[in-house]
């Protein structure tokens, strides 16, 4: 009876210590999942830099993977990390929509052929017509497919839409002799590799639309998105160099996707960078942004992720230059400029 | 000096019927509670939070998917769903259940049977499907036999080996008196032994259930355009914790209604088998 007791004892005391470390706040947790565009957060991670610039702040960041993607979201929306990487679709669909004002810190890059449509016995959009597509239904591929068959005067009906989860996307397409699927890289890439396969279609048709961000609660401190800014541009930096670093850099980012140097780098032509913070705070203020925002929520709330909302204006997204599209007191997703102007002019 | 009979505590207990009933629903009330208090909390802070619906959007959503036909479809959502999946469960479990009997059956009495497959039935029974997932896709598509195919092979191991274990049960006394009084092989097995075993097949049914229900929503995550685990996986992307949490109770309701209509066929047909059993 007493160990049993002791036992107790010592269980409570360590379940009270961690709650008194998670109050504390001092500490925060982001998630990244693996995308080519995101693997530099491993590196940051790796090469301590992001130690560095969190320390330049007062603060500890812990950087967690997370194995999937749509998983780390929803941890970030259900208050386990203080930020997350995701594209600007699924930061409306899920945190904003689920009630959690985000800022979308850092715009990363947009894709630029990482995400395409692939299919066997066909050369066209409109070959698909009556065929049965696979793809993650209500992803960024999903959004990429209804906007290629709007750009071919089809509609969604004109085929057979599978739900199809991207761990197994390329072998279901490699089992399936008139296959065709909707998806991103490293997948799209072995898809592409099969015999007969024919992309039809990919993201550099649509080019800025599927967008790639570090989002974090717009509730967290300056310091920490000052932090994360100023580590991610010191990383995109060495990317963009020329020294012996920039390779150490590259190699690892592809060993630690699991892939091959030269499948990287293939990856990365067909990723646009935005390697200069100038170049992504210009994007963030552009007025393609918006467009895309409107072509995004549209296709989300026609989708039905908007749930019970009665139109798409429900919730509320703001812009660098103030504007506002939707419900001016639900602002639920903000697109910020003025951290990624602050690395550009050395300001972190 | 009358004794007093403790009414909760103890080996001796006899809780009265009102007190079963009681202590039945009591765990139901405390997970209620501690469920409602948590969102109640999670809504006071976020009135737009997902991960914890409270019970007014938790009527919604059954009122979404159960009552109110869908908008894009036309289709009420649940029954669509529940007719796809009861379809490959059923198939999956039945196909399973016959093949797994037989074999558990015959490796139980004939010995060359049990050398052939005994071993090999051990090893299969231990690979995981879920593992090899891609070669099941490669070998029987993603189409409704691949879906089937997986239930099957994630089942009908365990069935063939309980089978089995029952099957070597029998006495052999039993099958020497019924060869001695002019039975056949043939009849040994399947007039003689398989009406003793057929009750344990349906329990053993009972239990694969809930492996089958694993392999179901597995399968129906993998590429599927209706079913009740492909809803739940397509609307984790957005996180809609309603519609799952009435799936997830839906899912409850029918696997424990299907657990009560086979106890029940147990004791209809084979009156013998439970007697004296608790269950």
């Amino acid at each position: 009876m007493r160990k049993i007791s002791t036992l107790l004892f010592v269980a409570l005391i360590v379940v009270f210590g961690l709650f008194k470390e998670a109050s504390t706040k001092e500490n925060y947790r982001i998630a990244w999942s693996h995308y080519t565009g995101w693997e530099p957060w491993e590196y940051i991670r790796h090469s301590g830099i992001l130690d560095k610039w969190a320390k330049k702040y007062g603060i500890t960041i812990q950087l967690d993977l997370v194995n999937d993607y749509i998983e780390s979201i929803n941890l970030y929306t259900g208050g386990t990390y203080d930020g997350c990487v995701m594209t600007n679709m699924d930061a409306l669909t899920i945190p904003a929509l689920g009630g959690i004002d985000s800022t979308a810190l850092i715009i990363g890059d947009f894709s630029n052929g990482n995400d395409g449509i692939v299919m066997k016995n066909g050369a066209k959009v409109t070959d698909l017509k009556g065929r049965q597509v696979k793809l993650v239904e209500l992803s960024v591929s999903h959004y990429l497919l209804a906007r290629a068959l709007e750009m071919n005067k089809m509609q969604e009906k004109d085929l057979t839409i599978i739900n199809t989860s991207d761990a197994d996307i390329a072998a279901v397409f490699a089992s399936d002799k008139d296959g065709a699927v909707v998806t991103w890289n490293p997948p799209l890439m072995q898809c592409r590799g099969e015999k007969g396969a024919n992309m039809v279609f990919d993201s550099s048709m649509i080019s800025g639309e599927i967008i790639d961000m570090m989002v974090v609660r717009s509730d967290t401190p300056e310091s920490l998105k000052k932090a994360l800014t100023g580590a991610w541009y010191e990383a995109m930096a060495v990317m963009n160099g020329k020294a012996a670093e920039t390779e150490q850099a590259i190699t690892y980012m592809a060993g630690f996707a699991g892939g091959t140097i030269d499948e990287f780098k293939a990856q990365l032509l067909t990723t646009a960078m935005f390697y200069k913070a100038e170049e992504a705070a210009t994007f963030a203020s552009g007025s393609k942004l918006k467009e895309t925002m409107e072509y995004v929520r549209t296709f989300s709330f026609g989708h039905g992720l908007y749930g019970d909302a009665t139109s798409k204006d429900f919730v509320g997204i703001s812009f660098p230059d103030g504007s506002i599209m939707g419900d001016k007191n639900n602002i639920k997703l903000r697109f910020a400029a003025d951290y990624m102007k602050m690395a550009a002019d050395g300001k972190l | 000096m009358k004794m007093r009979i403790s009414l909760f505590k103890g080996l001796h207990a006899e809780p009265p019927p009102w007190l079963r009933v009681a202590l039945a629903v009591l765990p139901f009330i405390l997970f209620l509670a501690i469920y409602l208090f948590a969102a109640e909390i999670r809504h006071q802070e976020n009135p737009q939070d997902k991960l914890l619906p409270t019970l007014t959007k938790i009527a919604l959503a059954v009122e979404k998917v159960a009552i109110d036909p869908d908008p894009r479809s036309g289709n009420i959502l649940l029954w669509q769903d529940t007719a796809a999946s009861l379809k490959r469960l059923v198939l999956g479990v039945s196909i399973a259940s016959i093949i797994g009997f037989f074999l558990g059956l015959n490796m139980g009495l004939l010995p060359g049977i049990r050398g052939l497959s005994l071993t090999f039935l051990t090893f299969i029974a231990n690979i995981p499907p879920l593992a090899i997932l891609p070669i099941l896709f490669i070998t029987f598509g993603v189409d409704q036999l691949g879906k089937v195919m997986l239930i099957i092979l994630g089942t009908f191991p365990l069935i063939a080996r309980d089978i089995y274990l029952e099957t070597s049960k029998i006495p052999t006394n039993v099958v020497v008196k019924a060869l001695t009084l002019g039975a056949s092989q043939f009849g040994v097995i399947y007039r003689v032994v398989m009406p003793q075993i057929l009750p344990r097949l349906i329990d053993t049914v009972r239990l694969v259930l809930g492996a089958a229900w694993l392999f179901l929503i597995a399968s129906e995550a993998i590429a599927s355009q209706d079913g009740l685990g492909y809803r739940i996986f397509l609307v984790r992307r957005y996180l809609s914790m309603d519609i799952i949490i009435v799936y997830v109770l839906w899912i409850t309701m029918l696997a424990y209604a299907f657990d009560i209509f086979l106890r029940l066929l147990v004791s209809w047909l084979f009156p013998w088998y439970s007697a004296g059993k608790k269950d």
